[in-house]
C-alpha cells in the first residue's frame, strides 16, 4: 500500500490491520509516535491525519486515508512549530515520553479551536496520560501556543 | 563483580545495628582512587582528568552517570560540571559513561540505615560518612533515593575544576605565560591579550601535563548557572520527537522480539504450542526463555500477535495469590515474632494509652505498579563473545552482572549502553527484561534484537509497591497530641529486590517504617513499629518507597487526633516541632494556603507533613464537595532541599511528585487473583489525568544545612493532604486507598 508521511510519499507491504503506530516506527523507521499502551488510552501514539489527531494505535493501515504527519512532520529542533517551541519555553516534558502526543493532540486541537477556554483545554488534552505529572505546564504551554498562533 | 558480593555482606552490617564495623574494613581500599574508566579507550591526543571529562580535538565531553528517568538527572550533572569547567552546554557532548565503579553512589545507603534526617549524632555521622564508604567499595552505581543532587554536588563541581584548572596549566605550558594571568570562559582558555584557546585545541597539551589535584570551589554568589532558572538539555529533543528511547533505536539487520511469561507470577511454564505463531506472517522464531516464551519477527505488532497466539500451559503461582488473602497475611502480622523494627520508642506509650479514651483507627494500602510510559524495552546483539545492551536502566553495573551470568560472560564483555528512560518510579531498578533478552540473544546471536514487552506484559509482570496496613492508637486532649503509638505491617523491599541483585538485605528493613518513624514531632510518648509480613509476590522501589504510603499512615491519622481533641492540625504540629528547617516548612504552607481563613461553603482544606529523603514537605490540599463529586482545586507546597539548583526544575518534580501522589490515592490499586494482576493497562490503572489536575503553587526553602534531591520527597504528603481535606469538607474519614472506594472525583 502506498502512503504519505510528513510530504513523502513511502511504499509498505503489511496486512491491512497492522495499526499505522507500527507501520510508522518499524516499517519506515518514524520514532516519534509513541507506543504506550496500544489501547487508545495514553495518547502516546498521536499522529495527524490530514490535521486531524488520531490514535495510530488504534487506525488499522487498510482504513487509512489521508496524508499523515507526525511529530518529526510537525516541526524540527531548527524549525519548531508553535506548539513545539510553547512546550520548550515551558520546559514541560520530564521524562518526554508522552510529549509527542501530547503535541500532536495540541496543534490538532489548536487548528479546530484558535482561542479554547480553560474547560475546553482540559477536556481535549485529558485523553493524553503523562505518568510524570506535566499535567500543569501542558495547560500553560496550550495557552502561550494559542497566542502565538492568533499572533498575539 | 564477585567483590561486590563480599562487600555488599558486610555493608549490611552498617544497615543494620553494627554501624562501627563499617570503619573496621578498609580505609586503605576506601582511600585509594578508583580507576578512571574514560582511560581505557582515550584516542591520541584526548585528555581525560577525572571520570567526568573528557576532551579531544573534536569536542569536550561531560559524563553524567546518574540515569535520567524524567527528573533532569543529565542536565544539573551537566549544570554541576559547566559551572566549574566553563563550558555552554548546547556545544559539549553528554553521555551517561559506561558501567563502572568509579561512579559509586556516595549517598544512597544511608537510605538503608535507621538514622533520622534531623539525627546529627555521632553515630548518624557515622553512619553517613559509613554510605560512602559502602558505595566506593561496592562501586554501587545506582540512580535513586533522590540522591543525584546530595551525592554529586561536590563531586562534579570539583571535576569540572580541575578539569579547568589543568586546561589553564596545559595553556600556561603552551604559551610560557603565567597561569595566575589566564582565565576561562565558554570553553577556552582567554589570554590577557584576549587571544582564546579553545579546550579541544588543548587537548593534545593538557593530555601531557600533570592533573591540578589542589582546586576551590567557587562562591555560590559567583554562580552563573546554578541557583537561577535554567534550560534543561533535553527540552528540544523531547519536543520534536528526537529523543532516542530504548524503544526507538534502529540497528541494520534489526529483528523485533517480545516475551510472554506466565501471568501468575513466579509460576513458570510447563509447555507451549507455537505451531499457529509459528506459521504467522513475519514470524522468525518461537523461543523458550526461563518462565515463558520469546517471539522474533520483522515488525514489533507482529511479534505482539504472535506472542498472544502461543498456547501457553502456564504452572501454579507459588505465592499467595489473591489479594484478599494477602491483606490477610498482613493483618496477621502484628505479632511479636514478625516485629522488624522499633525507631521511635519515646515516653511511655503502653501506660499513656491504657485507658478508655484511647482512639483506634486502621488504615490500608494497595499494591501499586509502577507502569513508566515507555514500557521495557532493550536492544541487545551477542557476537563473538561480545555482548551489547543498550536500554534504560538505573544500575548498569547490575544489568552488567546479570547478563554476565545469564551468558555465560565475564563482565568485562557486557558494554552496558545507557539510554534515556521514557519514565521509571523505580521500575529500572531491575534487570529481569535485560535478562530475557539475553536470553533470546543466546538462541539468535551475531543479530541486534529489540525486545519490547506489551503493555500488559509490563504490568502484570511489575515488582510493585507492597501492600500495608497501619493499627493506629492514639490520644489527644486540648492541649495536644499525648500520645501516638503506630503500627506498620509491610512485606519488605528490601530484601525483595536485593535478593534480585544478589544482595542479602539483613537487618530491619527501614523502608517498612520510612516517612512515619523519623518525623520532627516531639509527641510525649511516641512508639512507631515496623512488622514484617513474609514474603508474597516480589515487591521493590516505588517512588518515594517506604514513605509513599507511610505519609498518608502517619498524617491521616495525626489529623483524626487533632480534630477529636479540637486542635488545629497546623498549630499542633507547629507545637511539637523539633526541627526548625520543618518549622519553617509548615509555616510557609500555611501562609502560602491562607491556612485558617473560611474556605467557603463545601470547601475543606487538608494539611500533611513529611519529612523523607532528608527534605521536609508540607502540603496543603484544598477540595471542593460539588455535590456530584470531590473536586481538587488547589494545592500548596513547601520544601526546603537546602540549596534549590535550577527552580524550574526543582517546580516540575514537586509538582510531578504531587500529581503522583494524588493519582494514585485517588485512582489506582493493583490486585491479584490466582497471582496475575488484574489491572493490566492503563484504562484500570489511570493515575491522574489533566482535566482532575489542581493548580499547584510550590515554593522552595533554603534553611536546610544539607543539600538533597527533590525526585521523591514531593510524593509522600500529597495523599493525606487530600485525604484530610476531604474530611474537612465532608466530615468522611477515608482510610483505604484508592479513595474512589470511597468518594467520587469529578
Amino acid at each position: 500500500m502506498k502512503l504519505t508521511v510528513n510530504g513523502k510519499e513511502h511504499e509498505v507491504d503489511v496486512e491491512d490491520d497492522m495499526p499505522l503506530l507500527w507501520v510508522l516506527r518499524d516499517e519506515l523507521g518514524i520514532t516519534g509516535p509513541k507506543y504506550g499502551c496500544g489501547i487508545a488510552q495514553c495518547g502516546a501514539c498521536t499522529v495527524h491525519v490530514d490535521g486531524i489527531a488520531v490514535r495510530s494505535c488504534q487506525l488499522a493501515a487498510g482504513d487509512l486515508e489521508g496524508e499523515v504527519t507526525t511529530i518529526e512532520g510537525l516541526g524540527t529542533p531548527e524549525a519548531m512549530h508553535a506548539v513545539q517551541a510553547a512546550w520548550v519555553e515551558h520546559q514541560v516534558a520530564q521524562c518526554g515520553y508522552c510529549q509527542s502526543g501530547q503535541i500532536m493532540q495540541a496543534a490538532s486541537f489548536l487548528d479546530l479551536n484558535a482561542a479554547p477556554t480553560d474547560d475546553q483545554i482540559d477536556a481535549a488534552m485529558s485523553g493524553n496520560l503523562c505518568r510524570c505529572g506535566s499535567y500543569p505546564r501542558i495547560r500553560a504551554a496550550v495557552k502561550t501556543a494559542a497566542r502565538r498562533l492568533q499572533g498575539v | 563483580m564477585g567483590r561486590i558480593k563480599t562487600i555488599a555482606r558486610r555493608s549490611f552490617l552498617i544497615g543494620s545495628a553494627a554501624i562501627v564495623g563499617g570503619v573496621a574494613f578498609g580505609t586503605y581500599m576506601y582511600k585509594r582512587d578508583v580507576a578512571n574508566p574514560l582511560e581505557a579507550d582515550l584516542g591520541e591526543g584526548a585528555a581525560t582528568f577525572n571520570p567526568f571529562v573528557k576532551i579531544d580535538a573534536d569536542a569536550v565531553t561531560l559524563i553524567t552517570p546518574r540515569a535520567d528517568v524524567g527528573q533532569g538527572a543529565y542536565s544539573i550533572q551537566a549544570h554541576l560540571i559547566a559551572e566549574e569547567l566553563d563550558v555552554d552546554l548546547d556545544t559539549v557532548r553528554i553521555e551517561p559513561g559506561p558501567p563502572s565503579p568509579a561512579y559509586y553512589n556516595g549517598v544512597v545507603a544511608v537510605e538503608g540505615m535507621p538514622i533520622a534526617a534531623t539525627s546529627e549524632t555521632m553515630l548518624a555521622r557515622t553512619g553517613r560518612g559509613a554510605a560512602n564508604v559502602v558505595g566506593k567499595l561496592m562501586g554501587l552505581q545506582l540512580t535513586g533515593g533522590s540522591t543525584t543532587v546530595p551525592d554529586m554536588y561536590e563531586r562534579l563541581r570539583e571535576a569540572g575544576a580541575v578539569a579547568r584548572e589543568t586546561l589553564i596549566a596545559a595553556a600556561a605550558a603552551q604559551t610560557g605565560l603565567e597561569a595566575g594571568t589566564l582565565r576561562t570562559e565558554s570553553g577556552a582558555v582567554v589570554l590577557p591579550d584576549g587571544v582564546r584557546l579553545a579546550y579541544t585545541d588543548l587537548a593534545a597539551t593538557a593530555a601531557e601535563t600533570p592533573v591540578v589535584e589542589e582546586v576551590s570551589l567557587r562562591d555560590p554568589s559567583t554562580w552563573r548557572h546554578l541557583g537561577k532558572p535554567h534550560m534543561r538539555t533535553d527540552m528540544v529533543a523531547k519536543s520534536t520527537g528526537t529523543q532516542d528511547y530504548g524503544i526507538d533505536l534502529r540497528m541494520d539487520g534489526m529483528v523485533h522480539a517480545t516475551t510472554r511469561t506466565n501471568p501468575a507470577l513466579g509460576g513458570g511454564i510447563l509447555g507451549f504450542d507455537a505451531s499457529e505463531a509459528e506459521a504467522m506472517r513475519g514470524v522468525q522464531a518461537v523461543l523458550p526463555i526461563t518462565g515463558g516464551i520469546a517471539v522474533v519477527a520483522d515488525n514489533t505488532w507482529r511479534a505482539f500477535q504472535a506472542a498472544q497466539a502461543v498456547a501457553c500451559d502456564w504452572g501454579d503461582t507459588p505465592y499467595i495469590g489473591d489479594t484478599a488473602l494477602q491483606f490477610d497475611a498482613v493483618a496477621t502480622s502484628f505479632v511479636e515474632d514478625r516485629q522488624d523494627s522499633r525507631f521511635k520508642d519515646e515516653g511511655d506509650v503502653t501506660e499513656a494509652l491504657a485507658g478508655a479514651d484511647v482512639m483506634e483507627a486502621e488504615y490500608r494500602i494497595p499494591y501499586l505498579a509502577h507502569a513508566p510510559l515507555e514500557p521495557m524495552s532493550v536492544v541487545v546483539k551477542l557476537s563473538d563473545g561480545r555482548l551489547d545492551i543498550w536500554t534504560g536502566t538505573q544500575i548498569p553495573r547490575f544489568v552488567q552482572a546479570g547478563a554476565a551470568s545469564v551468558a555465560g560472560l565475564e563482565a568485562e564483555d557486557v558494554y552496558v549502553h545507557v539510554l534515556m528512560s521514557g519514565g521509571s518510579f523505580g521500575r529500572r531498578l531491575e534487570d529481569d527484561y535485560v535478562r530475557q533478552a539475553v536470553e533470546i540473544a543466546m538462541q539468535l546471536p551475531d543479530t541486534p534484537i529489540q525486545m519490547v514487552w506489551q503493555r500488559e506484559e509490563d504490568m502484570t509482570h511489575d515488582f510493585p509497591r507492597p501492600l500495608a496496613i497501619a493499627r493506629a492508637r492514639g490520644l489527644a486532649s486540648d492541649s495536644g497530641v499525648q500520645g501516638y503509638d503506630l503500627s506498620i505491617a509491610a512485606p519488605s523491599v528490601a530484601k525483595s529486590s536485593l535478593a534480585r541483585l544478589g544482595q542479602p538485605a539483613m537487618g530491619p528493613d527501614v523502608a517498612i517504617v520510612a516517612g512515619a518513624w523519623d518525623q520532627p514531632f516531639a509527641i510525649p510518648n511516641y512508639r512507631v513499629t515496623g512488622y514484617r509480613v513474609p514474603a508474597m509476590v516480589p515487591v521493590s522501589s516505588w517512588r518515594s518507597v517506604g514513605a509513599s504510603g507511610n505519609g498518608f499512615l502517619h498524617e491521616c491519622f495525626f489529623d483524626e487526633m487533632c480534630h477529636s481533641a479540637g486542635l488545629d492540625p497546623l498549630e499542633e504540629r507547629l507545637r511539637l516541632c523539633t526541627h526548625d528547617v520543618s518549622r519553617k516548612v509548615l509555616e510557609a504552607v500555611g501562609e502560602m494556603s491562607n491556612w485558617g481563613s473560611d474556605p467557603g461553603a463545601g470547601r475543606g482544606r487538608g494539611l500533611a507533613f513529611v519529612l523523607s529523603f532528608g527534605v521536609p514537605v508540607a502540603q496543603v490540599v484544598e477540595v471542593m464537595d460539588t455535590g456530584d463529586g470531590i473536586r481538587i482545586d488547589k494545592v500548596f507546597v513547601a520544601a526546603d532541599v537546602g540549596r534549590v539548583l535550577d527552580p524550574v526544575n526543582f517546580e516540575a518534580q514537586v509538582t510531578g511528585g504531587v500529581v503522583w501522589g494524588l493519582g494514585h490515592a485517588m485512582n489506582c490499586e493493583l490486585t491479584y487473583a490466582g497471582g496475575v494482576a488484574q489491572q493490566d493497562n492503563y484504562h484500570a490503572f489511570e493515575g491522574m489525568r489533566l482535566y482532575q489536575t489542581p493548580q499547584i503553587e510550590v515554593r522552595g526553602l533554603e534553611n536546610g544545612t544539607k543539600i538533597q534531591g527533590i525526585g521523591e520527597p514531593g510524593v509522600p504528603p500529597a495523599a493525606p493532604a487530600l485525604g484530610n481535606a476531604i474530611f474537612a469538607a465532608t466530615g468522611q474519614r477515608i482510610r483505604e486507598m484508592p479513595f474512589s472506594k470511597s468518594v467520587d472525583f469529578v
